[in-house]
């Protein structure tokens, strides 16, 4: 096949990514837009195929095979839950393969002794270093929400200045690399080494509850590195798509950082959580009221609007499913029932939506922070089942709260709260919640899966 | 070097033309963005494919093989996944 043909059909398949992610704006369309994806990705595998620097299949058949197989299988098995793991994990491999494309397009100019160009050889150490950074980081990220490691932050002393010393030492091994005629294999080793350790040592300081804001950066290298990867082989159709994806990923993280009120740096650098807050509020001489399962059910069988405000509580302990029957169950009694989903309640960016689409929850009744909260004030209970601090007043209040300024669901508005929660345990910013305190909020303890669960028994016998 | 030109080009304007498609995507479909996202990064199958089936050596053929694994989990993983969540959002209440 001629090179014009090739070019022109991989411009089908760039239009057709484009299309896809046109359509995933919204539900009705998205399912249409994934699959034409898809199609894009088929075509451009297609052509691929057909070309003549292509000399012997068994390789890429066998590849092909064991790479289907095994993204189909994580597919399918993967829960929703596990969903930020399994896009970490993505996300790695995207970056590895990258890398990988890159490694072996530089041993192969190696081998032969082919002077790379200027530009070529830019990119190829960029390809290398973000294509590294990318697997490792991933892999860290992945263990850490796996919890194979802990989610805690990992510091150390002169850890930024010595993550400053590697970055600056793999540029400097790159600029020597670039600017001498031949390729050399000693600076190139050295660059995969440290790239791939930068991913760790990266990765590691940065705590379990900020990893939404890793993965959708992840996300975002894992895009720049397959165009970085086109740059060198000269393929537009990989510089378009890593540059859609690079785009996306970089919004995602920006509204995840927004939704913290935190900047990017700080969630980066800030080895938050380490230390724990530094709130001054304690909860000495306040005091909580606690309800029945009874007593719940009651309030909530005769409310005329309830808002749920679900965290990942509600995830952990699998509780979706019966939330929904639960509204079924108020909604049969006559009461409107929404759910306000903060931006960082699940573990990735719209991670909660899914889980509770997966539990047959019509998405029309999931709002965003900026729809629903000025409908609190008018609700009659808001219920908050394994959330905390995205519902925490003293980020409107309290300055010296680690959490001030966090933009919150007004929770505290509605006219009664019920919190549903295992203990008093603070949050993942290890702070205080007025909210508990509140007079007009009742407590019910225990695990949130067995609270609902009689709530409902109690529900259906009203 | 005029190529590399073009290419630059090619990839600020897709960049700008990301930012558009993607502030468009509702909050509710973020996960399965992300994993969409994550297919389409899965391109890189095409430089895997052609290293993978040049005979440069067997050091590139095992990393192009290598590469073809990791970029096809990526692609077959991130639609097959991505069209798992989306049919859920397309479910209506009425059809439990």
């Amino acid at each position: 096949m001629s090179h014009t043909v090739t070019q022109l059909i991989y411009l089908v398949a760039s239009v057709l990514f484009i299309l896809g992610l046109k359509w995933l704006s919204s539900p009705a369309t998205a399912v249409k837009g994934n699959r034409i994806s898809g199609v894009g990705m088929l075509i451009a595998i297609v052509v691929t195929l057909l070309d003549q620097a292509i000399v012997t299949y068994q390789v890429i058949i066998a590849g092909l095979v064991v790479g289907s197989a095994l993204g189909l299988w994580m597919a399918k098995a993967v829960k929703m839950t596990s969903m930020p793991q399994m896009v970490a994990l993505l996300n790695g491999l995207g970056g590895g393969a990258s890398l990988l494309v890159g490694g072996a397009e530089f041993l192969r100019s190696e081998l032969v002794n082919e002077q790379l160009p200027l530009d070529t050889s830019i990119t190829m150490q960029l390809s290398l270093l973000i294509g590294a950074v990318t697997l490792t980081g991933s892999l860290v990220a992945w263990a850490k929400l796996q919890e194979v490691m802990t989610g805690k932050p990992i510091i150390y002393p002169g850890q930024k200045a010595l993550n400053a010393l590697m970055f600056l030492a793999v540029v400097g091994l790159s600029v020597y690399q670039v600017s001498v005629p031949e390729s050399l294999l000693w600076p190139f080793y050295a660059v995969l080494v440290i790239s791939l350790l930068l991913g760790v040592t990266l990765v590691i300081p940065i705590g379990g509850a900020d990893m939404p804001v890793v993965i959708s950066l992840l996300n975002s290298y894992s895009g720049i590195a397959a165009a970085m990867t086109g740059f060198v082989i000269r393929n537009e159709v990989l510089i378009i798509a890593g540059a859609l994806v690079g785009s996306s990923g970089i919004i995602l993280s920006q509204i995840m950082c927004k939704a913290m009120n935190r900047s990017l740096a700080n969630v980066l650098f800030g080895a938050f959580g380490a230390t724990g807050g530094g709130s001054t509020k304690t909860a000495e001489g306040l005091t909580v009221r606690q309800t029945s399962a009874d007593d719940a059910a009651v309030q909530l069988a005769y409310a005329k609007s309830v808002i749920v405000v679900p965290g990942y509580g509600l995830a952990v302990a699998q509780a979706q499913h019966i939330v929904r029957e639960m509204a079924d169950l108020i909604e049969k009694k006559g009461g409107e029932v929404k759910y306000a989903i903060h931006p960082v309640a699940g573990r990735m960016p719209g991670h909660m939506n899914v889980l509770l689409a997966e539990a047959n929850v019509p998405y029309d009744k999931l709002f965003d922070m900026d729809q629903i909260n000025a409908e609190f004030e008018r609700t009659d209970v808001c219920l908050v089942i394994g959330a905390n601090d995205v519902v925490n007043p003293a980020s409107r209040t309290d300055p010296g709260s680690p959490i001030y300024g966090m933009p919150i669901l007004n929770a505290d508005k509605a006219h009664s709260i019920i919190v549903l929660k295992r203990g008093m345990g603070a949050g993942f910013a290890g702070i205080e919640n007025e909210l508990f305190y509140n007079p007009k909020t009742a407590m019910l303890f225990g695990d949130a899966k067995g609270s609902l669960q009689k709530v409902v028994t109690e529900l259906k016998a009203l | 070097m005029e190529a590399l030109i073009g290419s630059i080009v090619i990839f600020t304007l897709a960049t700008f033309l990301g930012v558009e498609l993607i502030n468009r995507v509702p909050t509710t479909l973020h996960t399965p963005l992300m994993s969409g996202a994550n297919a389409i990064s899965g391109i890189t199958i095409a430089g895997a494919l052609i290293v993978a089936g040049g005979e440069h050596g067997w050091i590139s053929t095992v990393l192009g093989f290598l590469a073809v694994v990791f970029a096809m989990i990526n692609v077959v993983g991130g639609y097959a996944v991505t069209d798992r969540m989306l049919q859920m959002f397309k479910r209506k209440p009425e059809q439990k």
